[in-house]
């Protein structure tokens, strides 16, 4: 395969598997937009800052009013990280990378950029946020469902879910990343329970508020939070459950080419050192710091991935 | 699809026993799912000079443009013969010139053409072949009365439109191929690949590694690009993806270089390779001219084959014809008046309201006068352009081509359509698919079926015997 073609998949993998974050992102940022209009303007500051835009945005704006951020958020064409900018970016990757998919996968990546791009035409009304941003979602399932249904088990699928499973653990760290303070003076002071509505932000923008009820019960707590989002393995936006995916991919793709990778050592390194003690020892050590030291590893592994697979010269 | 009689033409009486049997409403219903199924795999083209606009479908017909058994044999003889010809052309131009020798084509009409390689003197490209891929532009006048248009020998584009013509009508109407024997055009992709890999150079060592060169996604023909290297499971590299390796042309992949024999370059000539063409260009590959000197990769088409389709050769193609095979052309050419030439630049001058000119480098319908359909003013403003620069243009009649049916809102309406067939050489042969592609006008009463110009495209049937 093409170290061209891989790195498009690759990319289109991560790009789509952006734009799905993102839009969870605004829906959580907007249900506290809808119950808690006075702390609005700091939410949605900590969701441009969590997607990475926060200075673009204010470099065009004055204020964080809900529908602007929220324009800026789906549509800016000058927002690199909007959704409609991300799309057009996962649909480039798909045309470059046109011969290592099925018609199937390339069919529902058109498909979805049309039906998107259509909905995002104009600025969306604030009643049919909601079912656009479920569109989002939905297209970006089909596209999954197909690429796990019709793409053989070979080196470009894997590439493709390397891509999938690097984005999301960068999402997951950065949503925590964002909200660690929010987390922390409830480990100091034992016992005392922290924000509902904030926890409940940070959970739904990974989909799962209604997974940790199920397995922690009433009980909300800043460690479990974190355990939740960091180490436990069944749950398929934490870390240690995209670095197990990682490792396997890599793994994968050592054993195909008969080639041992840095890469592939990194990736066995981050799954050792980052995601094996207990989540009391992060908390003691800095949740922040430990975040921080995630992310930088994560975007190295990356950046491993692409050397080490020649996606450019 | 009517003749003089105004009786139905025989090829089309299967098809109108459907059709006629068939509901309207249906047909049209049809027809929209197909506008959305092309839009879904993305047949689309951006319009050159128009970047930021969306892009484009060509508009599909769903009526079939049928051709009789007998009307196919006789074509794919005449241009068998004129694609025999071109290659030994090219072949004699870049090697002893006796075309020239003998006086047949003037010296000048090469030697100071662009499109002549003087660096392909004397080079011989693997299998003695020139022309792996060619187009051969045809239009119909009448009852058995066929002319060719135009060469194409450079990269003949439109192949994917003629498969995925047929792929949709074999998806919306399955009932109608049970009725009409019609010939199969899906083996193109297999037979390219055969075709090309018959070609490969003296350095290819067992199995020969295909691959299509493309400009990349920003392409107006991308689709196609992507299409025949996913149809023939070649890779499709662009110039970035490729360097020389130990004396080879080697692309990219994620486990390091590995040698291409083939390289299907959809890239004009200039921007093969900046070393020795357009330093400026980025789409080629620096030094892949040594290495196909060497006989370490096979280019297809080959470079300087551009000289056998330009415009101004194109009036001398009986002659060219008949000195490489001894015999008269099977397929007549259009009579062309050379605007080069005083005597032939006067009489088009004095005719312009009745003649088609064509720029002599141009292509895709751009800078050219259809007087018939041209206003005073239109005509007059190219009449300037010609008297500056005479040397620029050719003139032809204006033809009365056949017109084929097309699905409106208000029933059948009578087209103007030509037809594409595409050819394939290598030492083992040439192969001919049945039909081609068949362009339509549109616009009622037009003549321009280039897609630029917005004119569609339609499916193309040869009937079995």
């Amino acid at each position: 395969m093409l170290g061209k073609t891989a790195g498009a998949l690759f990319w289109m993998a991560r790009y789509l598997e952006r734009s799905e974050n993102n839009a969870r992102l605004i829906d959580a940022g907007f249900r506290i937009a809808l119950t808690r209009w006075q702390t609005a303007p700091s939410e949605w500051k900590s969701i441009l800052g969590t997607a990475g835009v926060d200075q673009a945005f204010m470099a065009a704006h004055d204020d964080y009013s809900s529908a602007r951020v929220v324009d800026f958020l789906l549509r800016d064409p000058a927002n690199p990280s909007s959704i409609v900018s991300l799309l057009k970016r996962a649909r480039d990757n798909a045309r470059t990378a046109r011969t290592a998919l099925t018609r199937e996968v390339w069919e529902a990546v058109n498909t979805s950029w049309m039906t998107l791009t259509g909905l995002l035409r104009r600025q969306v009304r604030e009643d049919d946020l909601p079912d656009v941003l479920a569109a989002i979602r939905q297209q970006n399932a089909q596209v999954r469902g197909v690429l796990a249904g019709t793409m053989l088990r070979d080196d470009g699928y894997n590439f493709a879910r390397l891509g999938t499973f690097l984005e999301r653990a960068d999402n997951t760290a950065r949503i925590l990343d964002v909200k660690y303070y929010l987390l922390l003076p409830s480990v100091a002071h034992i016992g005392s329970s922290i924000d509902n509505v904030q926890w409940e932000t940070i959970l739904r923008s990974v989909s799962a508020h209604r997974a940790y009820r199920w397995l922690y019960g009433a009980e909300i707590s800043a460690l479990k939070i974190a355990e939740f989002l960091i180490l436990y393995r069944q749950m398929p936006r934490s870390l240690a459950f995209c670095c197990d995916k990682m490792q396997d991919n890599l793994d994968w793709l050592q054993r195909g080419y008969g080639e041992e990778t840095e890469a592939g050592r990194m990736a066995r390194t981050i799954c050792r050192d980052k995601l094996s003690a207990p989540i009391q020892s992060i908390f003691d050590g800095g949740l922040h710091e430990y975040l921080r030291g995630f992310l930088t590893a994560n975007a190295m592994l990356a950046q491993q991935i692409e050397r080490d697979y020649r996606f450019v010269e | 699809m009517t003749d003089e009689g105004g009786g139905v033409r025989p090829s089309y009486r299967d098809y109108f026993e459907w059709f006629d049997r068939e509901d309207a409403l249906r047909i049209h219903r049809k027809a929209q799912q197909a506008e959305a199924f092309f839009r879904t795999i993305g047949i689309t083209f951006n319009v050159y000079g128009d970047a930021d606009a969306d892009e484009r479908l060509i508009p599909f017909d769903v009526v079939p443009r049928i051709i009789a058994a007998r009307e196919w044999r006789r074509l794919s003889r005449g241009i068998e013969q004129r694609v025999r010809a071109l290659n030994a052309f090219l072949h004699d131009i870049y090697h002893r010139q006796e075309i020239l020798r003998a006086g047949r084509v003037p010296v000048d009409l090469i030697a100071r053409n662009d499109a002549f390689l003087p660096m392909m003197m004397g080079m011989d490209p693997p299998g003695g072949i020139y022309t792996h891929i060619s187009g051969i532009d045809i239009v119909r006048t009448g009852p058995d009365e066929f002319y060719v248009l135009e060469d194409n020998a450079r990269t003949p584009s439109g192949v994917s439109y003629m498969l995925e013509n047929r792929e949709t009508m074999l998806q919306m109407f399955p009932e109608l191929f049970a009725k009409v024997a019609v010939r199969e055009v899906g083996d193109y992709p297999i037979n390219l690949l055969k075709s090309l890999s018959a070609c490969a150079p003296p350095m290819c060592g067992g199995t020969p590694t295909v691959a299509v060169l493309t400009p990349g996604i920003h392409n107006s023909a991308y689709f196609e690009h992507s299409f025949l290297a996913d149809q023939m499971g070649a890779e499709l590299v662009e110039g970035h993806d490729l360097r020389v390796v130990d004396g080879r042309i080697a692309m990219r992949t994620t486990q390091g270089y590995r040698a291409i024999d083939v390289l299907y370059r959809r890239v004009d000539d200039d921007f093969l390779d900046p070393l020795n063409f357009r330093p400026d260009s980025l789409l080629g590959v620096p030094g892949i001219w040594d290495v196909y000197r060497a006989g370490g990769i096979t280019i297809a088409n080959a470079p300087g084959t551009g000289i056998a389709d330009d415009k101004a050769l194109y009036s001398y193609m009986p002659d060219i014809i008949e000195f490489y095979t001894g015999e008269k052309a099977l397929l007549p050419n259009v009579p062309t008046w050379r605007c080069s030439e005083e005597e032939h630049c006067r009489e088009v001058l004095d005719r312009l309201p009745e003649l088609v000119v064509k720029e002599v480098h141009g292509s895709g319908g751009y800078g050219m006068l259809v007087g018939p359909a041209a206003s005073k003013r239109e005509i007059a403003a190219f009449r300037k352009k010609l008297e500056a620069n005479p040397a620029n243009y050719i003139a032809q009649p204006t033809l009365s081509l056949s017109t084929v049916p097309i699905f409106t809102k208000a029933g059948l309406a009578p087209r103007h359509v030509d037809l594409r067939p595409f050819v394939l050489m290598s030492p083992q042969g040439l192969t001919i698919t049945p039909g081609g592609l068949t362009r339509v006008a549109m616009k009622r009463g037009s003549l321009v079926v280039n897609s630029s110009q917005g004119g569609g495209t339609k499916d193309t049937w040869v009937l079995e015997d």
